[in-house]
């Protein structure tokens, strides 16, 4: 972890119905300075939820839905929301 | 940006770029293309909606003389690719129509010969053809290997739903509980099509050394040279994939179902080939939209404040798993409305009938329809106009969406506003006249573009993107050119480059080409814009800051002179090499576009007949780059959602085979069926485009359905909740409350 | 099977082919004389996307067997304008933005062709009627009747 960010982010995680079977939780407190640590921080907290499974699902970040948020970083009480993945016609 | 902006391109109605060549003729579709040597290859098909393939015997199709090539689904190189079962069937049948074989030959008629030579041995399996016989008990298993998924329990044994889906904000049962009036109905639509004009269609040449093309119509070329190149193994380098003019797609031309199977009997006969799909083969075996069952409670206070909203959808996937919109559906079902209160459930069902694909937002018309005819409902037992209903518990700023983010800004309460200030919701109606009202919301997609705008010697430059224009929209990329580089519209062409020019685009769809790769345009103008100075800067030995640009030419700060694109253009060789501006970009801020619609509808009580006397829809553009073809998509999208609410359907016999697989039967709108389409575009700009624009092509298609499913059972008095209204369900529906 | 000798003029020019018969027009205008502007929609006379004139008689080209047009006078899209000029139905079609896909725009041209030479005045209600048999799913057919009526008065104002 980089010195200027030696304290806290945390970031609350709104899991989709689908995410839910694995987390059995809806909602979730989770320190993170970015997207990738965010799943990083999931996927270890919660036994049986895979990078892959949330690779399938679309993200919003404060509102935004965002497609490829891998690089995204993420302020000290942001709103992350997994949902169903988009697509249009 | 946020505030109104001042343009000098954007806005106007100028004329597109490919326009000529459309009404002349000369504009080159799938179908168009012949190569030398060519032969025609043709698809045999199930005549049975649920079998099992026991025995494929092509030895007499190949022993035909004029045959070069017979493949079955055991000739796909990678037999694990994903959908390759849609492709062609691999040991089981799952809808009248799904491709079993395929021949070469000599000619096209040569090909229908051939296929008569193919024997197929089945047992023939009783088909399971809605959901409510797909979830009996005692319903036969389309997929022995298919369980539930979503369920809060792991499913015990196999069944024909697929998943389930759930989403909720707030306590729905405290919502009810606070709520005085309270409406539940259930609602029905059933499979429609895309219905695009120009069939699927490909020519096709396998080449050894690495130069594979393949020339079709689709949304998604990139797409198209993925699947193909995965399923014939071979590097996506290797395969380059042209996109012809498509003759309109509207999600139908997302899937892939000729070009593997072409390209396989190009390797086998060392030939170009070219398929056609006839129009049966259009209607069996791609498109459909899912058949829906959706039930939907909205509970509210007798002020017209809504409590609580809960629905429960079913939607069918086609045989295939996952093939349905059911996502969206229930994301998309509540979001006019800001509720603290809503549920939902979803169910994915598999049928016997051809795999779904995507049309036109997706999921949202039919689950939008069940709410907004509640809404409607609701409205009549509280005694309040309906738009006023609406716009007191609209969807604005802020609003907490079920699905996850809350709105940014949006225009759903200006549209209701133009809506109730309109010429149509002033005039009075006549005998038998109904009128309806009803909302739309759909997402809007960003996603990944690529475009180059490569400058010519001349000043002149040209626009290459990677997404196919199905409905103008290389005129708004010259326009947002223009506008950026400040030149004129003309000093622009347009095209679409194939898989070797660019890097991947993602598929036209989700109303994302004028947003996403608008944006991408807009990049790599400012690229160009950036060159353009350095040049300049260069030729008057300043920096490139000292360079301003303006009115289409450089203009040094630092002293006298201009010069003009032309003359940096031409002289680039001398200050660095020729220019070329990129743009790729994964666009981010796609922006949900609202829309509200109302019909006028006369039936005629004697024989259910409708007439739309007159149809409005309203819509917000964010920012309408080329106002014509803004109103053109709304008309359009108007158009077909009128035929979805009152004419189109697939029938089915009973033992599942496709009954009206022709444009006679299956009743697309006819000119003679529809009135002028009056539009209003409204304009609440979208922060994260550099012009405001919001995607603008899909949610016209969602409001017509309750639009004229509420002025259908106003004008005859009866609550009509199945969909299409054909005249003669109108009719029975008129005998069966007299 | 043995091939037929048709001798037809095709916009304006005498045109000679060999023909299977049981090639539809649309198939020998497109294979044959590489008229690809013409286009196929249904096969079975229900979309007009394959509208030509034959004679100056509006027909579905899907429906006319390729050996019926000896001897005829066939006009296609592409005999609509005059070399580099377009008629004024296509200039009109550009105008109103009356296209998105542009599949359907062939026959619609030629179908309005037809239309305005039957009827130089016709009424909204008989162009929606006229061009029934031509399906467009993109436009709602707004756009298009806008364009056609502008055309009639174009037209007729020349005249």
């Amino acid at each position: 972890m980089r010195l200027d960010h030696c304290y806290s982010m945390t970031a609350h995680v709104i899991f989709s119905s689908e995410l839910q079977k694995f987390t059995g939780v809806r909602e979730a407190t989770v320190q993170a300075e970015d997207y990738r640590s965010l799943v990083i921080e999931i996927t270890d907290r919660y036994e049986g939820l895979s990078a892959a499974d949330i690779e399938d699902m679309s993200v919003a970040i404060n509102g935004e839905i965002i497609v490829e948020p891998m690089l995204e970083k993420i302020d000290h009480g942001s709103e992350v929301h997994f949902l169903y993945r988009i697509e249009g016609g | 940006m946020s505030e109104a902006q001042d343009f000098k391109y954007i806005g106007q109605r100028t004329i597109r770029p490919d326009g000529h060549d459309k009404v002349t003729g000369r504009a080159n579709y799938a179908a168009d293309l012949s190569l030398p040597g060519m032969i025609w290859g043709k698809i045999l098909r199930s005549p049975h909606a649920h079998a099992l393939i026991n025995r494929i015997d092509t030895s007499k199709a190949e022993a035909d003389p004029n045959v070069f090539a017979v493949m079955t689904h055991a000739d796909i190189p990678n037999q694990t690719a994903s959908g390759i079962r849609n492709i062609l069937a691999r040991d089981k049948v799952f809808y009248h129509g799904h491709a079993v074989a395929a021949v070469a030959a000599v000619s096209e008629a040569a090909a229908e010969r051939a296929l008569g030579l193919i024997e197929v041995d089945y047992s023939i399996l009783k088909p399971v053809m809605n959901i409510d016989d797909a979830t009996s008990n005692d319903s036969p298993i389309l997929h022995d290997d298919l369980f539930t998924k979503g369920m809060p329990e792991e499913p015990k044994a196999p069944s024909n739903v697929a998943s389930r889906n759930e989403l909720s904000k707030g306590d729905i049962e405290a919502g009810f509980a606070e709520a005085e009036v309270v409406i539940e109905r259930e609602f029905r639509t059933a499979t429609v099509h895309q219905g695009y004009i120009e069939p699927h269609a490909c020519t096709v040449r396998y080449d050894e050394d690495g130069h594979s093309m393949i020339w079709c119509s689709t949304q998604g070329h990139f797409a198209v040279r993925a699947t193909t190149a995965s399923m014939l193994n071979i590097e996506q380098t290797k395969l380059n994939v042209i996109a012809s003019e498509i003759g309109g797609g509207f999600g139908g031309k997302l899937g892939v179902y000729l070009e593997p199977v072409a390209l396989v009997l190009s390797k086998k006969s060392g030939r170009p080939v070219k398929m056609q799909m006839d129009r049966n083969e259009v209607f069996m075996a791609s498109g459909p939209g899912s058949a829906t069952r959706n039930w939907v409670k909205i509970g509210a206070k007798k002020d017209g404040t809504i409590t609580a909203m809960e629905a429960k959808l079913c939607y069918e996937a086609g045989w295939a798993p996952g093939s349905s919109p059911l996502g969206p559906a229930c994301m998309t079902v509540f979001t006019p409305y800001d509720v603290d209160n809503q549920y939902v459930e979803g169910y994915e069902v598999v049928v016997n009938k051809a795999r779904c694909a995507a049309y036109r937002a997706p999921g949202a018309p039919q689950s939008e329809y069940a709410c907004e005819m509640v809404i409607n409902e609701l409205a009549d037992e509280l005694g309040m106009d309906p738009i006023d209903l609406r716009l007191k518990n609209v969807a604005k700023e802020g609003t907490q969406t079920m699905y996850g983010p809350k709105l940014k800004a949006v225009g759903l309460v200006e549209c209701l506003e133009a809506a109730r200030d309109s010429a149509q919701y002033k005039t009075a109606l006549k005998e038998n006249q109904g009128r309806g009202v009803a909302s739309g919301f759909w997402f809007n997609v960003g996603g990944e573009s690529s475009v180059v705008i490569n400058m010519n010697e001349d000043g002149t430059g040209t626009i290459v993107e990677g997404s196919p224009d199905i409905g103008g929209s290389r005129a708004s990329m010259q326009m947002m050119a223009a506008e950026e580089l400040q030149m004129p519209v003309e000093a622009f062409s347009a095209i679409i480059g194939d898989t070797q020019n660019l890097p991947y685009s993602n598929p036209t769809g989700g109303s994302r080409t004028t947003f996403a790769t608008g944006m991408a345009v807009v990049e790599a103008a400012a690229d160009v814009v950036s060159q353009l100075k350095e040049r300049a800067a260069a030729t008057w030995n300043i920096t490139p800051e000292q360079v301003e640009w303006k009115d289409g030419k450089a203009f040094n700060t630092k002293g006298e002179g201009v010069l003009t694109a032309a003359e940096i253009c031409g002289s680039a060789a001398k200050t660095g090499g020729h220019i070329s501006g990129r743009g790729n970009i994964s666009a981010r801020g796609a922006s949900p576009s609202f829309a509200v619609h109302l019909a006028d509808i006369e039936v005629d009580p004697d024989t259910g007949k409708t007439t739309v006397v007159r149809y409005t829809a309203i819509q917000d553009a964010g920012k309408a780059i080329h106002p014509s073809y803004v109103e053109g998509q709304y008309q359009g999208g108007s158009a077909q959602g009128i035929g979805w609410a009152l004419n189109e359907e697939y029938v089915y016999s009973s033992d599942g085979r496709l009954e009206n697989p022709g444009f006679l039967d299956y009743r697309i709108p006819l000119a003679s069926d529809l009135p002028m389409i009056e539009t209003v575009i409204v304009e609440v700009p979208n922060s994260f485009h550099p012009f405001g624009v919001r995607g603008i092509g899909e949610t016209g298609i969602i409001p017509p359905l309750a639009a004229c499913g509420t002025a259908v059972s106003n004008a005859i008095g009866i609550r009509m909740s199945e969909l299409p209204m054909s005249p003669p369900k109108i009719l029975k529906a008129i005998q069966d409350a007299s | 099977m043995q091939k037929t000798h048709v001798t037809a003029t095709v916009n304006g020019d005498v045109k000679e082919f060999l023909c299977d018969p049981s090639d539809t027009l649309l198939q020998v205008l497109r294979d044959e004389l590489g008229l690809t502007g013409t286009k196929e929609g249904c096969g079975s006379g229900d979309c007009g996307a394959c509208s030509v004139l034959i004679n100056d008689r509006l027909v579905c080209s899907c429906l006319v067997l390729g050996v019926e047009a000896n001897g005829e006078a066939i006009e296609t899209v592409e005999g609509i304008g005059e070399g580099d000029k377009l008629h004024v139905i296509q200039e009109k079609f550009l105008e109103h933005a009356a296209l998105q896909c542009g599949i359907c725009t062939p026959g619609l041209v030629v179908s309005t062709k037809a239309l305005l030479e039957e009827n130089p005045d016709p009424s909204e209600e008989e162009a929606r009627y006229y061009l029934a048999g031509n399906l467009c799913r993109c436009t709602g057919y707004d756009k298009i009747i806008k364009a056609v009526m502008d055309a009639a008065k174009t037209m007729r104002e020349k005249a």
